[in-house]
């Protein structure tokens, strides 16, 4: 975590480092550390590849229908199921983080369940690893401001959220979290989780205070 | 999608053809969304005015659950996809 001693001789660098994001006449903006940089995009990386599957954090974007000299129609996939998004599994993800994130829309009709599922995962999946995409290129690794458009502030805002609805799963976040914090070993390695988890917390609070 | 030949019968006006009764959208409560962003969603999703937003935001915390939109199953289902990708726990139902 940020130790803003470091900055002990240029005091307007570490308080904006502590205040998280703010608004800016050109957009939200917030100063990182580099460890902190680094935190927040191994964290989006890895929830990039939970939910797209390994490599997806640095996959390029994906081109369009036409690639260059091709004309659109060329060679049609065979596979319509994958063109109108329909082939994407009905069963809920075993996995309880991805099963948070990729959540039943209905509670008792599995089978309504499954067919939501199949047509509506991937879009829901892709839209994860789009914005987790927008908070890597955003974020330098070695950490400086940070100024975001309001399209990129709004995929940071879902990004930071995913990551701790991971971390809330991982780390057995309840209801009762912001009242009575969770007492772990200070040698439990999850320990250092939860003071991510709440400086992830803080961080979004200001961002969404930012944009309204 | 074809149109059907003229000399089909129309169908009964039974069960059927009976408009349905409204669908809702439904938010369940979770311990880690944050109720300023709970509230920025439907504010953002909806296009509900804050106070509105926040009254269900505080329903969704305080019961457990909200409905936050009705209509046709279609469109509650559209409503939860756009829930489900900002990462709140979103489901559909017949509201009977």
């Amino acid at each position: 975590m940020s130790d803003p001693g470091d900055y002990g001789d240029a005091p307007e660098i570490a308080e904006e480092i502590m205040a998280g994001f703010r608004r800016t006449p050109r957009g939200v903006s917030a100063r990182f550390t580099a460890g902190q940089a680094g935190i927040i995009r191994n964290l989006v990386g890895q929830v990039a590849d939970l939910v797209g599957g390994p490599g997806a954090a640095d996959a390029p974007p994906a081109r369009g229908p036409a690639g260059p000299g091709g004309t659109a129609g060329e060679d049609l996939p065979s596979d319509f199921g994958a063109v109108f998004g329909m082939d994407g599994p009905a069963a809920p993800p075993e996995d309880p983080v991805l099963a948070r994130l990729l959540p039943d829309a209905y509670g008792d009709d599995p089978e309504a369940a499954g067919d939501f599922r199949r047509y509506t995962e991937q879009g829901l999946r892709s839209g994860k690893v789009a914005a987790a995409r927008t908070v890597l290129a955003t974020l330098p690794s070695d950490g400086g401001r940070v100024r975001l458009s309001p399209g990129d502030a709004e995929a940071w805002l879902r990004s930071l959220n995913d990551v701790r609805l991971a971390l809330g799963v991982l780390l057995g976040i309840t209801e009762d979290y912001e009242h009575e914090p969770a007492e772990l070993d200070p040698e439990d390695p999850r320990e250092a989780y939860l003071h991510v988890y709440d400086w992830l917390t803080f961080l979004q609070e200001t961002l969404v205070r930012a944009l309204r | 999608m074809s149109v059907a030949p003229a000399e089909v019968e129309r169908p009964e006006a039974d069960e059927d053809v009976v408009p349905d009764t409204p669908w809702v959208t439904i938010v369940w409560n979770d311990p880690v969304n944050l109720m300023s962003y709970v509230t920025y969603v439907f504010q953002k999703v909806f296009g509900y005015a804050k106070p509105r937003a926040e009254k269900l935001m505080l329903d969704v915390h305080h019961k457990g659950k909200a409905v936050v939109s009705s209509g046709t199953r279609e469109s509650m289902e559209h409503d939860a996809e756009i829930l489900h990708g900002y990462g709140l726990w979103a489901t559909v139902s017949h509201d009977r």
